[in-house]
């Protein structure tokens, strides 16, 4: 690796644990008059959506500007692209434009693998959602929030913590790669739906499964609740809207049931009055708008990681954590950048 | 008033050689601790008083030497001075030339830095490109009254025009030798080596 960040489970822990310290670094850019480093000063990136978004195309967007890349969005809506321009086609654009990183979302679940792979381009490619798979910074993000909230103090992580991830697991890309990465990093995922919105196969992803919310949200300290993707739905999942809602849905009574320093995530877009009601969505225990905050101190630091020095600093098994000091001991002053 | 550096009383070589790596001691720990004594008042007598004073540590060792110097510094005026620190990681003119690298804290003082008179403090003055790296970084966070440099060993070979206000100890040195500055709150002792 790892010039792309295609799946939550490409990355080791301790890739995950540099993303999530630099995001930690990075937020407090937010709370200053000039919210700008110049570290991909002339460097191009490109967010290629395929797919409707609000947050994460934003969020990307305002990553890249913080951190000083020319910025080029591409959606698939007002381009070739809906004339049924190929996405090799598409790409091999992109490549003749220069890109060097390349943010994409894709109804097709392996879009972006492909994208990476078959040397159509040498950009590289962060997955930004494609289909039902994965969608990696979404699961960075969320363990960042968590790790915010849960284990604040510098060096604790999110080992033994339990996550519930509720609702529409079948078509949620989000709780894929929240599984993946929360594994890697030591918590313990249960996920809670209808059978018949569970994959196929999820015995083998590490997590356990429930289809009884009631039993699971007092043992847990985070839940998070995925919206129903009845666009991506061509068959009748569960019999109403209200008996989901009733048996699935998160309001103010099921609240009442967490521990007090449980905490209420969804990735959104949510529907309030299904999956959350409005008083859950915007109570104290919710973190939904910091989410989308915390989103772009991650996105900069993924970007950052990737396209900042001359090659990546996520890597498996190499050391490269604190290059400059501290790894080899004291300072030493014969590096040419130790001044 | 110009800063005086009166160097310090040359320890005799030892030959502290304890272990393969060590090479000679060239300040030990009261050694060190009296050359930031003297930093800590030639900041006061520059500034005329700690006020509007901010010591913003370069990560990781220039940190805790600010933090050392405002200890003494409150010893001396019964003031606490602001203490911060500036990661300049991102700005560094060879950001493109190794692999991206893990970022350091950068804490800025409730109070800012506009207006205020910043001592930069780093352990060891080569280049000079950390500090113009810094200049540059304390560019995006505010504007400064002054900005002074503080530095526990200044070993010369500048590749810009930048010099240290505050010198703890001139070290001539050929550019095949390294310095190490070894700290109590990072290392768990207090020294410099050359070798």
């Amino acid at each position: 690796m790892k010039k792309h960040l295609l799946s939550a489970a490409d990355l080791t822990r301790d890739d995950a644990e540099l993303i999530l310290e630099t995001a930690e670094e990075l937020r407090s850019l937010a709370d200053r008059p000039i919210k700008k480093l110049p570290a991909l000063r002339g460097r191009t990136i490109v967010n290629l959506f395929f797919e409707d978004s609000t947050r994460t195309r934003i969020s990307f967007e305002a990553a890249a500007k913080r951190l000083s890349a020319d910025v080029i969005n591409f959606s698939a809506k007002g381009s070739s692209l809906s004339k049924g321009e190929s996405l090799k086609d598409t790409a091999l654009t992109l490549e003749a434009m220069g890109a060097d990183a390349v943010v994409v979302r894709h109804w097709a679940s392996g879009a972006p693998h492909n994208l990476a792979n078959a040397g159509w381009s040498r950009s590289s490619v962060i997955n930004a959602g494609d289909g039902t798979h994965e969608h990696p910074t979404q699961a960075l993000l969320d363990a960042f929030t968590m790790t915010r909230h849960l284990a604040p103090e510098k060096g604790q992580g999110l080992d033994g913590r339990r996550v519930a991830i509720v609702g529409d697991v079948l078509h949620s890309r989000v709780a894929r790669s929240n599984a993946l990465l929360l594994h890697t990093l030591g918590a313990e995922v249960t996920l809670v739906a209808p059978p018949t919105l569970l994959p196929y196969g999820v015995d083998s992803w590490n997590v356990q499964t429930s289809y009884d919310l009631d039993a699971v949200l007092p043992k847990t300290d985070v839940v998070m609740m995925l919206r129903v993707q009845r666009e991506r739905m061509n068959a009748s999942y569960f019999p109403s809207v209200r008996e989901y809602s009733r048996r699935y849905g998160l309001d103010a009574r099921r609240m009442a049931t967490l521990q007090d320093h449980a905490i209420v995530m969804h990735p959104g877009p949510m529907i309030r009055g299904m999956e959350i009601t409005a008083d859950v969505a915007d109570s104290e225990r919710s973190v939904i708008v910091e989410q989308v905050t915390n989103g772009v101190a991650v996105r900069m630091a993924v970007l950052y990681l990737l396209l900042g020095g001359a090659e990546p600093a996520i890597t498996t098994g190499d050391t490269v954590p604190e290059p400059v000091e501290g790894s080899t001991g004291p300072t030493t002053g014969d590096g040419e950048n130790d001044a | 008033m110009p800063p005086t550096q009166p160097e310090l009383a040359e320890q005799p070589d030892t030959g502290s050689e304890t272990g393969p790596d060590t090479g000679r001691t060239v300040l030990d720990a009261r050694d060190l601790s009296r050359a930031l004594t003297r930093i800590s008042h030639e900041i006061l007598e520059r500034n005329r008083g700690s006020r509007d004073l901010v010591l913003l540590g370069i990560p990781t060792r220039g940190v805790h030497l600010a933090h050392r110097i405002a200890a003494k510094i409150s010893e001396v005026e019964g003031i606490d001075v602001p203490v911060g620190s500036l990661d300049v990681t991102m700005y560094r003119d060879d950001l493109r030339m190794r692999p991206a690298r893990a970022l350091l804290p950068t804490e800025i003082p409730p109070g800012g830095i506009d207006d205020k008179t910043v001592v930069l403090v780093d352990d060891v003055l080569y280049s000079g490109r950390t500090i113009r790296a810094a200049l540059d970084a304390m560019n995006d966070i505010g504007r400064p009254r002054a900005v002074r440099l503080a530095v526990l060993v200044d070993r010369g070979h500048r590749d810009l025009p930048i010099r240290a206000d505050f010198v703890g100890k001139n070290l001539p040195t050929s550019t095949a030798e390294s310095v190490a500055v070894r700290l109590e709150e990072h290392d768990g002792e207090d020294s410099v080596t050359i070798r």
